[in-house]
This record gives structure tokens, sequence and C-alpha cells, in this order.
């Protein structure tokens, strides 16, 4: 079964990709369409019915290389029967709404197809993300990272005859290869300690990776510590968190479905997914997790401020993507692994909801997708306004404060919230992500005041064509207003319940599934267990320590805490009412006074152009001396002249002799006879 | 006793007897009328001898008091020369016979030179050598000449002819040298008389000679000179044989006499061998560049791959010797497909030979030009091809010898040599449309050979079909 | 110094000698006759051997038929040698540099010429003192060397089906007797009569 959900995307994507024309592009995607439906069915079976063991199926050996061996294997546990759901079911919604959104586009004629490709391109990305997060061994992971690597590349340029998609597509990879740099030395490190890249022996090796110490750029570092870092690169790259995120929002220039399927719900997720998966390493690596909380707080609050004066609406979500995806590395980064994964789950509904919401906004406008341009849609485009709404009550995080009914964004994102203040002692990181939650109501609303409500401001044609989408998009919609408004319920005790619900849920040790909290004899005795079974890995999807009590402190958190998102999202709201609705005019004056502060924000705290100083001009400048000096000049230079001068002097030289006359070559022959024998001479000689 | 041994060279002497019998049979019969059918008994009867061989009692024997040898380094050799012969045979009928030169006299020469061919890859004498050498090549010169209307077809025979009496000329001074200092001929008796240590300086010319003298026959640099005029020159089924079998069979020799009668002194002729080998693979290399006709750029082809098997000698090594007959078995392999190819190259019905004739190919006869462009990689060496694992096989060979610099001339050499071999692929797929393209041969023979061959250089790569096992075998009863 | 070694010397330097002229010499006639010359002399070394048979076969052979056949063939070839030798003067200096150089180096070897201490012990007598010397060579060759006798054989087929295949020609458009066809016309089939009236054409 496990085979059918992660080959069947693939099988979809070779068919469609290579065999549309023989078996016709609508087929194509139907097939791609159908067998992603399938993969999606099976995966909800998985995660429905799977038990608390990790399950291991190899498929292959894939690699066998001195003492680096991987298999090619599916390791089956919680984490993974998580991502396979959110995985497979965006991915089929996607695939179906990309049926309505992808009918006609302008940016190709009329007789050039382009269907099939893209729905080949999804259905490998599925692909690669599935390899990624069935993964058993961190090179198999990595494969599975390269993949949607190139599927986003692919995908983002899929307009490839935009210079801005082009230019867009290859930012995506340049700032993705820092990452996955930082991560493949990360592997590199791990397998110069542990001499292995399973997991399983990794984690038995990390509590001893905790008193080890490594040399790095010249400093002793810790290994946990070092790897924990490197491996949190990569993350950052993938899930464009601060200082790598610059591609995201530029990623926007794909197609809508796919920032809905990667650049929101899946693909940069898979760096929360990275870090919750290496827990058992994370947990003996403290200066990383503190780096990971900085870097995820910073990264929610710095997308928020930006998120607030964008004008371009899929800009304003992929901020706040950006932003949603610091929350879950603050919950990483504190410890508490279940509460990442929750809020990457509910995240995954609404976030994919909005982009959709956003793309069935911009299908009725005609492609205009800047914010300005929009007003009054709410009539004319009613469904996709409701799901919209509930989307944007999700993300702000809508429900009844101190109870746990709510939207999927208001539980998951309150936990984080309390998380953060359990973990960090009411510190930076949860004051940080409170502001950020008051910026993200703000913009959340401003980007429906705008599009929905008030006057039509776009020229009179755009506005009176708009027209629902079709069913077809309409029903994906509805689909994910349900996660949306439901998962958060559903699961909110598994994810961030007692002690004893996550560990069952997880699958973690066995003590834990109906103990309450330890004492500290327990907790003696636990570490006298671990060290008897010191060489079994440690149970379950997710890792947590005995010092780690997170989870535990975050559920007597004092209710101000409790309720601070709440009332964060109340007071983002009221400012949006009042900018957007009540007084209109207050958004320009307020960009006037303050106006270096708008142009930062608008500018995005000018990211692009320091980099733009700081390494793309530098790296320009090195590139053109490599390529005019070192390629052209020297490498060009030596091969041209070698294979212009020196090989046709030779040349001729060699057929000079072949001239046909037989005594010319009897002469050769007595040359070499006389070069042999001297040859011969001096060997006895040299004797 | 006599009767044992004459049950030890059985294949031979049935090959013989048919060639004789058949001689006279169609002499007083039609005549040329049955030149056709003729080359195809030939061709089954090659087989047919071959299984024979392939079937027959695994262990090894001697004969007349040791002038021949069979063993399985000779049966692996005369399998291989044996089979390719009835290919080259089959492949070459149409085309003679379309052209007005096929006579019955050809596939029965063809024979007495297989056989002189199989004496020689057995030879356990340096008399045999010589005999089975003479038997092998005189034929080879008449068939060099076989178009007598053609001026360069005669002007081809007489070259060889020429020189190739003066490489015997070298071979049997060598001979004697190496006869005088240990006092046989037998190559049992000359292992055992030369010591490891020191050995007189008159042996080792008579060694240098030798060695000269069978260079010429696997077309070494410097001894070379013949091979693109006498490629170019003959009738193109008769190049094709000569690029293929007597190369095998001469190689064979080569190592047979190296290891057999020379193998106690392997140091003094280790270097020579490298030294004959660096000089074919880049002069190979290097003057292909030049060439516009397609039969001399594979003679020179040729030259270069024989400087490949010469580094997997030069290793002295088991493995050397295994790597220099898988070499030579893939390199039979593919020749036999492009020259399969060459044959059916032919403009207003008129065969060509012209490199630039080939242009654009792809658009006439993908089927044909994707067959070449698989071949010309394995050629080139190219990795997923079968010719790649050929010229790894005895880089390999020299490295484990720590013969390093030979290893990285050879990439060397092949780098270089990529580049003719690619120029071809340029035309085939991206030169212009000539006036006159190629018209098809329509010859289903040809097109089965040619797919076949490029078929197995992507699908050999599998134990190359059984060869390598076979080969370890063969390198393992020299050595041992 | 014995008479032997005095014929051995006399013999040896009248070959090499017949050689080099046989190369050397102007015309091509000289060249075959010095070539005889050259036979004769090794004829005269193999009864300095004792192998009378072997001499007698050079001579009869090789003088008596292979070269005499070179004769006319030389005397009826066209062949321009003086601009041969013009070409070849050019290459005079190089061939020189080169037998010299070689000579040297050959020189060197078989100078410190020691066989093997195996040697010693393979070399015989090569004749058995009781047989006669005809008879012990037919012992050799149809019983040591059988093999080799019969690829000898086969390298003369080829060399005959060779030199067949190479020259003969049916040429299509001449007219060749047959005798029989001659013998059994029919002179009724060939001959027919007609009575031809005058004054007036068939």
């Amino acid at each position: 079964m496990e085979q059918i959900i992660l080959f069947s995307p693939l099988i979809g994507a070779v068919i469609g990709g290579f065999f549309w024309k023989s078996i016709g592009e609508k087929a194509a995607i139907y097939l791609t369409i159908v067998l992603l439906f399938a993969s999606c069915f099976l995966s909800w079976i998985v995660f429905l019915s799977h038990g608390l063991a990790t399950e291991k199926i190899t498929l292959f050996r894939w690699i066998v290389s001195g003492n680096l061996s991987a298999d090619w294997s599916i390791r089956l546990d919680r984490l993974t029967s998580i991502m396979l759901v959110v995985v497979t079911s965006v991915s089929a919604l996607v695939h179906l709404y990309s049926v309505g959104y992808m009918a006609h586009d302008e940016n190709w004629q009329d007789d050039e197809r382009y269907k099939a490709r893209f729905f080949a391109y999804l259905s490998f990305f599925t692909f690669a993300m599935l390899m990624l997060v069935t993964s058993d061994n961190l090179v198999q992971m990595f494969f599975g990272w390269e993949g949607v690597g190139v599927a986003s590349y692919l995908l983002i340029g899929f307009y490839y005859k935009k210079q801005s998609a082009n230019a867009a597509a290859i930012k995506a990879f340049v700032v993705n290869r820092v990452g996955d740099f930082g991560f493949a030395l990360g592997i590199f490190a791990l397998f110069m300690v542990t001499g292995s890249i399973n997991f399983d022996d990794i984690f038995v090796a990390a509590p001893k990776l905790a008193e080890t110490t490594l040399t790095f750029l010249w400093t002793d570092w810790n290994a946990a510590n070092l790897i924990a870092i490197l491996l949190f690169i990569g993350a950052m790259g993938k899930s464009a968190q601060l200082f790598l995120h610059t591609w995201l929002p530029d990623a926007m220039e794909g197609p809508t479905p796919v920032s809905a399927l990667i650049h929101a719900a899946t693909m940069v997720t898979a760096g929360v997914f990275l870090v919750c998966r290496m827990s058992p390493l994370m947990e003996y690596a403290p200066a990383a997790l503190g780096f990971i909380t900085i870097i995820g707080a910073f990264t929610a609050f710095v997308a928020a401020t930006i998120g607030l004066v964008q004008n371009d609406i899929k800009r304003v979500i992929a901020y706040s993507t950006m932003s949603q995806l610091g929350y879950m590395f603050v919950a990483a980064g504190v410890g508490a692994y279940s509460v990442a994964m929750f809020h990457l789950f509910t995240h995954a509904f609404f976030k994919a909801m909005l982009f959709l919401g956003a793309g069935s906004v911009i299908h009725a406008m005609h492609h205009e997708q800047d914010m300005r341009n929009y007003g009054g849609l709410r009539k004319k485009i009613p469904y996709t306004f409701w799901a919209m709404m509930i989307g944007t009550l999700a993300i702000t995080g809508v429900g009844i404060p101190l109870t746990h009914v709510g939207f999927a964004g208001f539980l998951s994102k309150d936990a984080v919230i309390e998380s953060a203040w359990a973990g960090t002692n009411a510190g930076f990181a949860f004051w940080t992500l409170v502001i950020a939650a008051l910026f993200t109501s703000f913009y959340s609303w401003r980007l429906m005041l705008m599009t929905f409500f008030g006057q039509p401001k776009s020229d009179s044609h755009a506005y009176s064509h708009a027209k629902e989408s079709p069913m077809v998009m309409l029903i994906p919609l509805g689909l994910l207003g349900l996660g949306a408004i439901l998962s958060g319920m559903i699961w909110y005790s598994s994810f961030f319940g007692k002690d004893y619900q996550v560990a069952n849920f997880f699958g973690i040790e066995s003590e834990y599934q109906q103990t309450l909290p330890k004492t500290k004899e327990e907790n003696i005795v636990e570490k006298n267990n671990e060290k008897l079974e010191d060489a079994l890995p440690p149970q379950g999807a997710i890792y947590m320590s005995p010092e780690n009590h997170v989870l535990h402190d975050a559920h007597y958190a004092p209710i101000w805490v409790k309720i601070s998102p709440f009332i964060a999202m109340l007071l983002g709201l009221l400012m949006a009412l009042w900018f957007y609705v009540w007084d209109k005019k207050k958004p320009s004056e307020w960009a006037s006074t303050l106006d270096p502060l708008y142009r930062f924000l608008l500018n995005k705290w000018y990211f692009d152009e320091i980099y733009e100083i700081l390494f793309v001009s530098r790296a320009k400048v090195i590139g053109r001396i490599f390529w005019k000096k070192g390629d052209g000049g020297i490498i060009d230079g030596s091969i041209n002249g070698i294979a212009m001068s020196l090989v046709p002097l030779v040349t001729r030289i060699s057929t000079r002799f072949q001239s046909g006359y037989i005594f010319s070559y009897a002469l050769a022959m007595v040359l070499g006879i006389l070069l042999l024998l001297t040859w011969m001479i001096f060997a006895v000689g040299v004797k | 006793m006599i009767y044992d041994d004459l049950n030890i060279i059985f294949p031979e002497i049935f090959l013989s007897v048919y060639a004789m019998v058949a001689l006279l049979g169609v002499v007083y019969t039609s005549k040329d009328e049955l030149a056709k059918r003729v080359t195809w008994v030939t061709a089954f009867i090659f087989i047919l001898v071959a299984f024979l061989i392939i079937f027959s009692e695994e262990k090894t024997e001697i004969a007349f008091g040791g002038m021949f040898i069979n063993d399985a380094f000779s049966r692996f050799s005369k399998i291989i020369i044996l089979l390719s012969a009835a290919v080259v045979l089959v492949m070459g009928q149409e085309y003679m016979s379309r052209r007005g030169f096929l006579r019955f006299e050809y596939p029965l020469i063809v024979t007495l030179s297989v056989v002189g061919m199989m004496v020689m890859v057995s030879a356990g004498d340096l008399m045999s050598l010589y005999m089975g050498l003479e038997l092998q090549s005189l034929a080879l010169y008449v068939i060099a000449a076989f178009k007598k209307d053609s001026v360069k077809s005669t002007e081809a025979g007489l070259k060889y002819f020429v020189l190739g009496a003066l490489s015997s000329g070298l071979l049997l001074y060598g001979s004697a040298l190496v006869y005088g200092y240990s006092g046989t001929t037998l190559f049992s008796g000359i292992l055992s008389n030369v010591s490891t240590d020191a050995p007189s300086l008159g042996l080792l010319f008579g060694l240098a000679l030798v060695i000269a003298g069978l260079a010429f026959k696997v077309s070494a640099v410097p001894f070379h000179m013949w091979t693109p005029d006498v490629y170019e020159g003959a009738p193109t089924p008769v190049t094709a044989f000569f690029a293929t079998v007597p190369k095998m069979a001469a190689i064979c020799l080569f190592i047979r006499v190296m290891y057999d009668a020379f193998g106690n002194i392997i140091n003094d002729w280790q270097q020579i061998i490298a030294l004959l080998s660096i000089l074919s693979m880049f002069l190979g290399a290097f003057a292909a560049i030049g060439q516009t006709d397609l039969k001399r750029l594979l003679a020179y082809s040729s030259i270069a791959h024989m400087g490949y098997a010469l580094i997997g000698l030069a290793a002295g090594t088991e493995f050397g010797v295994q790597s220099v007959l898988e070499y030579m078995t893939i390199y039979i392999t593919m020749n036999i497909g492009v020259f399969a190819i060459v044959m059916s190259m032919q403009q207003d019905g008129q065969s060509v030979t012209e490199i630039a004739s080939l242009k654009m190919i792809s658009e006439t006869d993908p089927g044909k030009a994707i067959a070449l462009v698989i071949l010309l990689f394995s050629l080139a060496g190219i990795p997923p091809m079968l010719g790649f694992f050929a010229k790894f096989e005895v880089l390999r060979a020299a490295i484990n010898a720590e013969l390093v610099y030979l290893a990285v001339l050879g990439v060397l050499a092949s780098v270089i040599g990529a580049f003719y071999y690619l120029r071809i692929v340029y035309f085939i797929y991206f030169g212009e449309m000539p006036e006159t393209p190629l018209d098809d041969a329509k010859s289903p023979i040809l097109r089965t050979i040619w797919t076949a061959s490029a078929a197995i250089m992507i699908f050999g790569i599998v134990s190359l079909l059984g060869v390598e096992q076979m080969a370890k075998a063969a390198a393992f009863s020299l050595l041992n | 110094m014995g008479a032997a070694v005095f014929a051995f010397y006399l013999f040896a330097l009248s070959t090499i000698t017949g050689g080099l002229f046989t190369v050397l010499s102007r015309n091509p006639v000289h060249s075959v006759l010095w070539l005889i010359l050259s036979f004769l002399s090794s004829a005269g070394l193999f009864i300095l051997l004792g192998a009378e048979f072997v001499a007698m076969l050079m001579i009869i052979v090789y003088v008596g038929a292979v070269a005499v056949l070179f004769l006319f063939v030389v005397m009826m070839l066209d062949v321009d040698f003086a601009s041969l030798k013009a070409e070849m003067a050019k290459y005079l200096p190089l061939g020189l540099l080169i037998v010299i150089v070689l000579l040297m180096e050959l020189a060197m070897g078989l100078a410190v010429w020691v066989p093997s201490d195996g040697a010693k012990m393979v070399l015989g007598a090569p004749i058995p003192s009781d047989t006669h010397n005809t008879a012990a060579l037919g012992l050799l060759i149809y019983d040591q060397y059988f093999l080799l006798f019969q690829l000898a054989g086969l390298i003369l087929l080829v060399a005959m089906i060779g030199a067949i295949v190479l020259t003969l020609r049916h040429r299509k458009d001449v007219k060749r007797q047959d005798i029989l066809t001659q013998i059994y016309r029919d002179p009724d089939e060939a001959i027919s009569l007609k009575d031809v009236k005058p004054g007036q054409g068939l």
C-alpha cells in the first residue's frame, strides 16, 4: 500500500510528462488526478489505521560504497503519516483545482500545449515530496529534498516566456543551494562522526554526539550542536527562514496552484519536518535549538511586518506563509515538536485554501493581482468570498478563548504561543510571536477588506466581467475549508493534549502511554533504562528528552498568556477595520508620516538590495573574472590552443610520413627496429 | 601417437580438408556461379567448428612435441576468430557479388587464412608460429588485391605483401637469435633456458625483432604504415576482415609468445610494449583527425585500438591478459557493426567511403544513424557503451600493474581520439544536407548485423554476455 | 686454421658479397647473377655443415629454377631503373647512417654472445651419424615436423590459388578455339544450299 502511495504520483508524472502525446492531453491530466486521489485515499487509510510502531519497508538496496550503505526504504511512523496526509491531500485537491485554473492561460498561444506538462510537474513534485517524508536515511531524504527543489524550479519557471519567472526560478534554486550546502555538510559531518546515514544509527549515536567535539571553520564545536545547526541551515533554505527567505515571495511568479501546493502547504514545511524528524539529535543540541527559536521568531516577526504593506495579493499570502513557518520553527525550537507538526498540519489546510481562494480571485479578475484594483468582489464571487473568509478566520485564529473550540489556526497558533511562553519563560520569542499574531490579523483582514468590501476600484470592465470560478475549482476550496475549520478541533488532543495522549499518538515509549507527568524518581528509572537500551534508537516518531517539559508546562500557562493571541487578533481586526473601512484616508496618512518606516517595510527590509550589494554583485564580478579570464582565457585559450594549433600540427606531421611509397614505410619500420634495439641496449646498460 | 596429435588439431584439419575439397568440387562444376553458396557454406562451417570447439573438453593438451597447444586461451581466440570470420564473410558476400568480384576462391582463401590464424594462436614453437603467420598473411595478401581491376586494390595487395615480407624477415631474424641463445625453438624450452636475471643482449635483440615482426601484424606504431593504405585500397569487405579477425589472431599470438616463451623476462619487454602502445594510441588519435575517408579513419582507429590492447599486454599480469581478450572481443564486435554500415553506404549505386557523405543520414535513415552513433560512442569509449568498459578494463590492468603513467596517457589519447569519432556524429546529426544523399543498399543482412552490434554495445554490459568468464579462464590457462 | 674454417669464411664472404652487389649493382641482370653467386655460396655452406641434400636442393631449385626465372622476368620488365636509382640517392645518406648505427648495435649485441646454459645441453649433432643424410631429413620432416610440413603445403596451396586468382582473366571478347565443338560440328546444320536465280539477290 505504501508503495502505491509513493509511486502512483511518479507513474502519473512519467506517463503524463513523456507519453501525453500518445494518450492525449486530457487523458494524461485525468490520469495524474486519479492516481493522486488514489494515493491520497490510501494515505488517509494509513494515517487513521497506523499503529504505534515504526515500520520500515525496504524497497531495494540503493548505495553500497565502502562503509556507506543506504537502502531505498520507507520509514512509516506518525510523522510520516501526517506528512503523507498533508502532501497527498493538498496535492490531490490542487491537481483538481488546476483543471479549472489552467484551462485557459494567456501566457500561451492557442496551439501550444502546456497542461500535461504542468500536471506532470505537479505529480513529480508530489513524488519527490513523498520520497522526502518517507525516507529512512539522510541521503534518500536529500534525494527527495533536491527533487522537490527541481520541481519547484520547474514550476516557478513554468511561464518560461516571462523574464521575471525565469529570474525567480533561478533565484529560488540558487538561494536553496546555500541551504542545501549546509544540509549536505550536516550529512557529511554525521557520516564522518557516526559512520552511518541511517536514522536509527544516528539516533542511537546522538547522546554520544553531544559529548564529541568537532573542528569546523577553525573552531571547536560540540558535534551535536554543529550538526544540528548545519541541518537547520538546510531547513532555513527550504522553509524560507530569515536570511534565506528572499526566494519565496519571488516564487509567486509561478501559477497560483503551485504557490498553494509547494510554496505554502508542503515543500516549505520540509524544513520543519526535518527538524522534527531529527528531534532525537536536536534534543542533545540545546544551542542549536536556541538558534532555531530565535531565527523562527525573527522570521515570524519580520515577515509579518512586511506583509502589512504589500499590495500584491499573492505576496501578502507568501509573507504570511513565511511568518507562519517562523511559528513552527519556534515551536520546534523550544522542543514542542508535536506542536510544530500541529501547526504544520493545520496551516497546510488554511494556507492552501487562502492561496487557492486568491487564485480564484485572480482567475475572476483576469489575472489582476494588485489588491488596490480590487474591491467589492463579495457579491460577484460569493463562494470564493466565503472560502477566503474561512481561511482568514483560521489564520488569524478565531475561536472561543480558553476552550478547544475554534478554527484550526486558533488552536494550533495558541499551542505554539503557549509553548513559546513555556519554552522561553515568557521571553523574547513569546512576545515576538504575539506581536506577529497582531500583524497577521491586521494584514489578513486588510486583504479581505480591500478585496471583497468597499467599492470596486478596478476599471469597470474587469469588475463587470468577474465571475465565479467553475465547480472544479470550488470543490477543492470547500474540502480545504472543512479542514481549515475542523482539523484543529479534531486532532487538538493528539498533538497538544495531555502528555500521554501525545505520546500515544506519536508512539513514544510505552511507559508514557498511561502515566501522567513523571516524578523525579521515575525520571531516574527512565534514565537507567535508557542506559540499558543504549543500542536501541528511541521509540516513536519524535523524541523528547526526559528533561523536556515544555509540552506539559504549556498547559499550565497563565490565562493572560492563553488569551494573548486572541486579544492580538482582535486588535488587528479593529485596526484593519479602522484603516480600511471607517477612515480610508488613514493608510496614506500613516504612510506619509512614517515614510521611512513605510518604505523600509515596502522594500522588504531591503534584504534584496543588501544581498545585491553584498553577494550578487560580487559574485558577478568573480564570475566575470572566471568567465572571461579563467574560462575564456586560460581554459578555452589553452584548449583552443591545443585543439587549433598543436593537434593539427601533430596530425600533419603524422600524416606526412604516409607518403604512399613503400620505401618510406620500410624506412619507418627500420627506424622502429633501431628504436627497439637501442632501447634494449640502454635497458641492459641500466642494469 | 600421431593419432592423438591429429585428434587435437582436428578443427584445423577439418577446415583445411574442407577448403581443398570445396576448391576441387567447385572448380569442376559451375565455378563462380556457386560463389555465393560457397560463402554461406563456409560461414556455416566456421560456426560449426566454433561450436565444436565450444563444446570440446576443457583441458590443456599439447601436440607434436609441444609445437601445438590446445588450451582455454587458444580455444577462446579460435571461437572469436571463427565466429567473427563467419559474420564478416556473410556480410561481404552481398557487397562483392553486387559489384561483380565475388569469386569462389574468396571464401576458401579466407578459410585457409583462418586455419593459419588457428595455428598461430595455438603455436607452441617459433616454427609453427611462423608457419601459421605465413599461411594467414599470404592469404591476406591475396584477398587485399582481390578486386584485380582496381588499381588501388592491387596496390594495397602489393604494399602489404612487400612490407609483410620485410616483417617476416625481421621475425625470422629475431627467431634465429632467440634460437641461437636458447638452443631450441620450442616456447617451453625458451622459457626454461631464459633466466630471469641478466639475459644476454643478443637474446634481447632477438626478442626486440620478434616483437617488431608481431607489431607489424597488429599494426602497432611504427610498424603500422601499411595499415591506412591497405585498408583504403582493399575492397571494403576485405578491409572489414583485416580490421577484425587477423587482429585477434595477431594479438593472441603476441600474448602467447610473450608469456609462453618470454614470461621469465617480463621486465625486459614490458617497457617496449608500453612504448609501442603509447605511440600507437597517440598516432592513431592524431592522424585520424586529418582523414576524410572513412576506411582510412578506421585504419587509424584500429591502430589506436591496438595501442589500448597492448596496454593490457604491457601490464604483464593475468588480469592484463584477460582485459586484452575482452578488449579484442568488444573491438571486433563494434568494428563489424561499423563496417556493416560502411558497406551499406552508396550513392547512385556506387559505394562511397567519404566521411562527408554521411552528412544528415539521421534524416534519410534514422535507424542507421542511431546505430552508427552508438558504435562511434563505443569506439570512442563513452561510458554507457561497451567500448568504455573495454578501455576501462585495460586501464585498470595497467594501474594494478603500477603502470599509472600508461593509464594516464591512455586516457589522454582517448580524449583526443574522441574528437574524430564525435566529428562523424556531428555530420550525422548537424551537418548540412548533401546534394545527393546516400541511398540505402537495402540489405537486411547488413542491417541486422549493425543493429545487433549496436545493441550489444548497450546491453552487453551485463558481464559482457559471458565473455568475461571465458576470458578469465583463458588468461588463467595461459599463465598457469 | 684448417681447410674447413677457411672454406667457411670463403663461402660466407662470397655469400655476403653476392647479397651486397645484388642490391647495389646498376644493371638488374647483374643483380640476378650476383644473387646466383650468393645462392651457390650458401650451398657451399650447407655442404660444410654436412647437409649435402639441402645443398643440392639449393642449387637445383634456387639456382636452377628460381634464379633463372628471375632472370627472365627482369629482362622482360621495362622498368626505368635509372630514375629509381636517382630517387634512392636522395635517401642514401640517411640510409647509410641507419645501416651504420644498426650494424654497430648488432655488433655490440653479438660480440658478447653467450648462449644460455640450457642451450648447450639441447644442442647436439643435428645428424645422427649412422643414418643417411636424406633419410634423416625425411624422418624429421615426415615425423617430428609433420605439422610444419603440412602447413608449408597449405602455404604453397594458398600461393598457388592466389597467383591464379589474381592473374587469370576470362575475357569475353576473345574468341577461343574449342576443338570438340569443331570436331562435332554437323555440316548439315552449318551449311545450307540456296538456289539463287540469275539477276536476283537473296
